[in-house]
């Protein structure tokens, strides 16, 4: 009897020792490309590596020189910008889409059309949206001055041009707009999904007993969403708070309105991979430093969102 | 009161139906500009189509091969795509139905580096292939999507959720080995959930820039957006307009073709990686 368990048992052993060789693949490489460079970034932000030669441990020296310099500070503050206004109107826009998809009054059709075209722009490369806007957005020569222009003089007025990137002012709410046209798209379908994962029921039920749709809202869609609602922010803050394609290729170095839009990632970018200013330790810092303000901003999410609960 | 529910009812569509044209005009103004050539488009705006787009198509050919970008992308993308998508499968079935020690410490290592965000390793991972020579080669592109901690994870959930232990324990019982039932059993079923994860895998790396941007830097061998870019340094497509509408309509086709074929799948992916969290 315990002579056949025990045969039984050494089976399953050999049965789950299959299970190495299934994950064995993704270890390996998980080792090489995911975990050493992490490892070997926090490392190099401990020396003084420049681009070739040795690296010398250097205490926390990188670390207080990325807090000291102002230039870092108005980079996390151009990012921090940029990403709020863009936050507010992606999430913003997707919540009264979904308020507006859900709403059991109205019972709005075409959904399956209009998630595809909001989704659309969020398929597209960030580099082929940055010369499409870039161009289209010139002051002088784009389509969309040169269109408000005419549209000035069918009333008689005439408009004078918005330097929409060039001008300091306003080219990180640029930024921060087709930003959040790439994105709503999305943050939409996340919010549909969350609505449409609860059954019809619910609602019809609620709706029986005489529950008004505000109150169906409240009391039913919205404690639904909330942990996608969380997983949302959380997510774009990450992508957020790394922002680089599109202030990185649509506002040139040269121009009056870049120490305005540069952001956290274009000024690691800039000592960790520009000829010239190449300075790989402090780069690594720098990477080191950005990952805490995230992970701070995210622990602080979270916590916000689970204290509504109560 | 019926009247008025209506009249709202109304209202709203109109505001959806303007945001769509707000999501499509740009692409619609891009479209009509790939046909005018710079003089026209700086006298005046329309959305009438012109007769340039084969000059506009010369200088954009004449600057550079938007054709080979595209084939680099497609060599990095598919390779990449169906690594991951394999792999991926392979490990989460592996983390799904085999105990084996040291299984729940690469689940939580999965956990850990899907909220890493990818700049923390940029530098190293830069400095990784430096050493290893793999500078304007495809391989740091290709080779790392067979370890996709956010994809496993999906499917890791989608495996316990959907594949029933007894069909595999029946396939034991048969004698089916441990690798035939994973290629004859469990890949089939995932399929679904394999599927939705490489199309969104394919469209991530066919979009990718920074990564490529700092390993790749040869003409030849640059992918679609990293080819894109340079079109900032350029000064002689930029001085006419046409060609750069006209490249940056070329640079989305494909990816518009895509997205025709596949849109149920790029949909119902999004809505699942909302639903698993």
């Amino acid at each position: 009897m315990g002579k056949i368990a025990k045969k039984k048992r050494s089976k399953i052993t050999a049965y789950n020792n299959w299970g190495y060789l299934f994950v064995a693949p993704f270890v390996i490489v998980f080792l090489i490309f995911s975990v050493y460079p992490v490892l070997r970034t926090l490392y190099l932000s401990f020396t003084d590596l420049k681009i070739l030669g040795d690296a010398h441990w250097i205490g926390f020296a990188n670390y207080k020189r990325v807090l000291d310099d102002k230039f870092f500070w108005k980079a996390l503050g151009n990012t921090v910008r940029i990403w709020v206004v863009n936050i507010v109107l992606q999430l913003g826009l997707a919540f009264l889409l979904m308020m507006v998809f859900s709403d059991v009054k109205y019972k709005m059709k075409g959904l399956p059309v209009f998630r595809i075209i909001y989704y659309l722009p969020n398929l597209i490369a960030a580099t082929s949206i940055a010369f499409l806007f870039q161009t289209l957005l010139d002051w002088r020569y784009g389509s969309f001055n040169i269109m408000i222009s005419q549209i000035y003089k069918l009333f008689g007025a005439t408009y004078n041009p918005i330097d929409w990137l060039g001008n300091p002012g306003s080219s990180g709410y640029t930024i921060a707009v087709i930003q959040s046209w790439m994105w709503f798209g999305n943050s939409f379908l996340m919010l549909m999904a969350g609505v449409q994962g609860v059954s019809r029921d619910y609602f019809e039920a609620a709706s029986i007993d005489g529950a008004g749709r505000w109150t169906i809202f409240g009391k039913i869609t919205l404690p639904l969403i909330k942990p996608i609602m969380m997983y949302v922010a959380i997510t774009s803050l990450i992508g957020g708070l790394q922002m680089f394609d599109l202030p990185f290729l649509m506002i040139s170095a040269s121009s009056a309105a870049y120490k305005d839009v540069q952001t956290v990632m274009m000024y690691l970018y800039k000592f960790g991979f520009t000829t010239g200013s190449t300075q790989t330790g402090y780069a690594s810092a720098v990477a080191y430093v950005l990952f805490d303000i995230i992970l701070i901003i995210s622990l602080i999410q979270l916590k916000m969102f689970n204290r509504k609960e109560d | 009161m019926k009247i008025g529910f209506y009249i709202k009812k109304g209202i709203l569509y109109i505001l959806l139906i303007l945001l769509a044209a707000a999501c499509l005009f740009p692409f619609l103004m891009m479209m009509v500009n790939a046909t005018r050539n710079g003089t026209e488009i700086v006298s005046g705006f329309t959305l009438i189509p012109s007769t340039h787009i084969k000059e506009n198509w010369e200088v954009v050919f004449s600057y550079f091969n938007l054709f080979r970008g595209m084939l680099n992308s497609l060599i990095v993308a598919v390779p990449a795509t169906l690594l991951s998508a394999y792999f991926s499968a392979m490990t989460a079935y592996g983390l799904a139905f085999y105990k084996f020690k040291g299984n729940k410490t690469i689940f939580m290592a999965i956990l850990v580096f899907m909220m890493i965000p990818g700049q923390l390793s940029l530098i190293g991972f830069y400095q990784l292939c430096a050493k290893l020579h793999l500078i304007n080669t495809y391989i740091p592109l290709i080779i790392p999507a067979i370890a996709a901690p956010g994809t496993v994870f999906f499917l890791r959930q989608y495996i316990l959720s959907s594949l029933p232990a007894s069909l595999l324990e029946a396939a034991r019982i048969d004698g089916a080995h441990e690798l035939y039932s994973f290629h004859r059993i469990v890949l089939p079923i995932v399929s679904p959930a394999v599927a939705t994860m490489g199309i969104m895998g394919f469209i991530g790396n066919w979009n990718n820039y920074l990564l490529p941007m700092i390993l790749i830097n040869k003409n030849e061998k640059m992918t679609l957006p990293v080819m894109m870019a340079t079109l900032r340094s350029s000064t002689d497509i930029s001085a006419n307009q046409g060609a750069i509408y006209l490249s940056v309509a070329i640079s989305i086709i494909p990816i518009l073709l895509v997205f025709c074929f596949f849109s149920k799948y790029i949909i119902s992916s999004i809505s699942a990686g909302a639903v698993k969290e």
